[in-house]
């Protein structure tokens, strides 16, 4: 469950601030797949970021399974992070020279899985995010756009997260594997009840959500359910 | 994070990073090795010009005519100046308690050529048979004169093996003739080689009866050195002041004033010892300036990695490590670097020194102090410029470390 109230983010470059975000609230129940949606600029990976507890909001409230984000410290952040998050990067940031089945097992690596276990869940996350085994063994640079892409969902799935966030996860693919990295997103919560929140600029991606929040100049223009209601699995 | 995680994480982290590891490495081994084998360098000089100084003669004491002048130094003040030393100061001197043998010099630069017309320019030295004990020298051919062939001013000649070279080549010179300032003499020995002792070369010598020399090639009958040779260490400064007394009162002057000198070997070499301290110190500042710039080169290395690595530290952080991880995972890269260079230099100027042994050139010893002290600092800056920055990125929340430019 989460709970934002009347979140504000400001970006200071030097002595003027930047209002990205300018009160924003809203609450996701579990389970719930949810796209936000606006132009370019709007605030949404600036909202993601403060979702995914990668940053911390200027103003407002942060509640994630009742407990209030923004009075945790740093080292409690990066447990909520290794422990109920998978962040899926607009930049998709990979360690550049590291193996694929590397990068995907990093987050393992800090929770302190042991190795065998570690490649298992790897190579599971990475067939469902769509890569060819072929690649598991390639260097970061050494993949196409798309492939990155399909990594950096794996790197999300593979600490099993009850909360998935992806910023534009289906950017660089195109529409057939677009396709199958949403199937993954969907099984995930409907067959295991995953809260997904996902960016996207295409309007047929983000029929596949239950609901569609706008944003449009760091506030929400909008906040619909989806039209095709789907019912939920428990 | 899991200790084996840690080092397969360093591990892949140095390895993905080839250039600039290797360059961070490069710049310890050069600091470390230099410092090494520079400070063995100076010090197997040292060392090698204080044994050559003991070889030639232990526990000796030099009487020079003149006073050493203050400011001038022990070593070549007051040489020559005077004539005040007498073959009557000898037999004073003889005895005092302590002194084993006496070997009083007349020494003079003269034209020497041999029969078949080569010739040199060397130090002929008027000496007695004591010569051999107080100067440690040995006849590697022949033999030395006798007292019986001193006191009857005989025409015989000892040479040293550079003027044996010189003048008879390859040729046997015992038994040969050579014409020393117009005067015949029979070569009846050939001294072994010392090598040189920096300012003097006993090599380039020759050795006549002090009579001879006295008598017929000087004309005088005054000395030039009388060298004492002392029976122990510990009684070097009671003979050192015995003797002074001895000649002071012969000569009718105030000890405090002497128209004579009497260095000891201690002298010399303490005298030495500081020239080549002051050489050492020298290398060592030349090694310690390599070791700085080594450093700085560490340094440079260090803060462009952690500075290209900030992004790469954001993101470790946005997927779950602590600040801890990450301190962690900096501070053993910094550490395997200086290891694995600190290791590579201390082998590399080991390697210095023991070539340089190995080749003859000097017997180089490597010192622990410089070995710690080099590796310390080099350490010292890897872990430094290595473990802070990287510490102060992991201060920065994900977002911000990943947007660092
Ligand atoms: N670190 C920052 N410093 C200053 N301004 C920033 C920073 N990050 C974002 N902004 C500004 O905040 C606003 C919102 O940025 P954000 O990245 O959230 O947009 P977005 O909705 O994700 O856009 P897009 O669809 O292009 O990804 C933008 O105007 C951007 O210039
Ligand atoms: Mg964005």
């Amino acid at each position: 469950m989460i709970e934002i109230t009347d979140v504000t983010k400001t970006y200071f470059t030097g002595e003027v601030g930047f209002q990205a975000l300018r009160g924003v609230s809203f609450q996701i129940k579990d389970g719930e797949f949810v796209a936000i949606m606006g132009p370019s600029g709007s605030g949404k990976s600036t909202l993601m970021h403060i979702l995914g507890a990668l940053d911390t909001p200027t103003s407002g409230s942060y509640m994630l399974d009742k407990k209030d984000v923004s009075t945790l410290d740093d080292d409690q952040l990066a447990d909520i992070r290794k422990e109920s998050i998978g962040f899926v990067f607009q930049a998709f940031n990979l360690l550049p020279r590291t193996t694929v089945l590397r990068n995907v097992m990093l987050p393992l690596v800090y929770a302190g899985i042991g190795d065998g276990e570690r490649v298992k869940r790897a190579e599971v996350a990475l067939l469902a995010a769509g890569l060819d085994e072929a690649h598991f063994h390639h260097l970061s640079n050494q993949l196409s756009g798309g492939q990155i892409q399909r990594v950096a969902i794996a790197r999300a799935l593979v600490n099993n997260p009850s909360l998935i966030l992806a910023d534009e996860p289906t950017g660089n693919l195109d529409s057939k594997t677009g396709e199958i990295v949403l199937g993954t997103f969907e099984k995930l919560n409907k067959e295991q009840g995953r809260t997904i929140i996902i960016v996207t600029h295409e309007l047929d991606i983000a029929a596949h959500a239950d609901r569609i929040i706008s944003l449009k100049d760091g506030v929400i223009v909008e906040d619909t359910k989806a039209h095709k209601k789907r019912t939920s699995s428990h | 994070m899991k200790t084996s995680d840690l080092f397969e994480e360093t591990y892949t982290s140095l390895s993905a990073n080839k250039a600039c590891s290797g360059l961070t490495v490069l710049g310890i081994v050069i600091g470390i090795s230099s410092v090494i084998a520079m400070v063995s360098i100076g010090h197997g000089a040292s060392s090698q010009i204080a044994s050559s100084i003991e070889g030639l003669g232990s526990n000796l004491l030099t009487v020079y005519p003149g006073a050493i002048q203050p400011g001038r130094g022990v070593v070549s003040s007051g040489r020559g100046s005077g004539e005040s030393l007498k073959n009557t100061d000898v037999d004073a001197l003889r005895q005092i308690n302590g002194v084993v043998h006496i070997s009083p010099e007349l020494q003079r630069r003269f034209q020497v050529t041999s029969l078949v017309g080569t010739n040199t320019n060397s130090t002929v030295i008027g000496a007695l048979p004591e010569y051999i004990q107080v100067r440690n020298v040995s006849i590697a051919n022949g033999s030395f004169f006798s007292d019986s062939q001193e006191r009857s001013l005989g025409r015989v000649v000892v040479l040293g093996p550079t003027v044996a070279s010189d003048l008879f080549g390859d040729n046997e010179p015992v038994g040969s003739t050579v014409r020393i300032h117009k005067v015949n003499f029979k070569v009846i020995g050939v001294l072994e080689a010392k090598g040189g002792a920096g300012f003097f070369n006993p090599d380039d010598t020759l050795i006549v009866p002090l009579s001879t020399m006295q008598k017929i090639l000087a004309g005088n009958d005054f000395l030039s050195t009388i060298a004492i040779s002392v029976q122990s260490k510990e009684l070097m400064s009671q003979v050192q002041d015995d003797a002074t007394f001895t000649l002071a009162e012969r000569h009718r002057v105030d000890p405090q004033s002497p128209d004579f000198s009497i260095v000891s070997q201690a002298d010399i070499l303490g005298t030495l010892t500081k020239v080549t301290d002051t050489f050492t110190l020298f290398l060592a500042a030349v090694a310690g300036i390599s070791l700085v710039v080594g450093g700085i080169g560490i340094m440079n290395m260090m803060l462009t990695t952690v500075t290209e690595r900030t992004r790469e530290i954001g993101l470790r952080k946005a997927i779950g490590a602590k600040r801890n991880d990450i301190n962690l995972q900096f501070l053993s890269e910094a550490i395997m670097l200086t290891c694995i260079g600190g290791t590579i230099g201390v082998v590399l100027g080991c390697g210095v020194s023991f070539a340089v042994s190995y080749f003859g050139i000097l017997q180089a010893k490597v010192s622990l102090l410089s070995v710690l002290l080099a590796f310390g600092v080099s350490a010292a800056i890897g872990i430094i410029f290595g473990y802070y920055p990287a510490r102060r990125a992991a201060m920065l929340n994900p977002i911000e470390a990943i947007r660092y430019e």
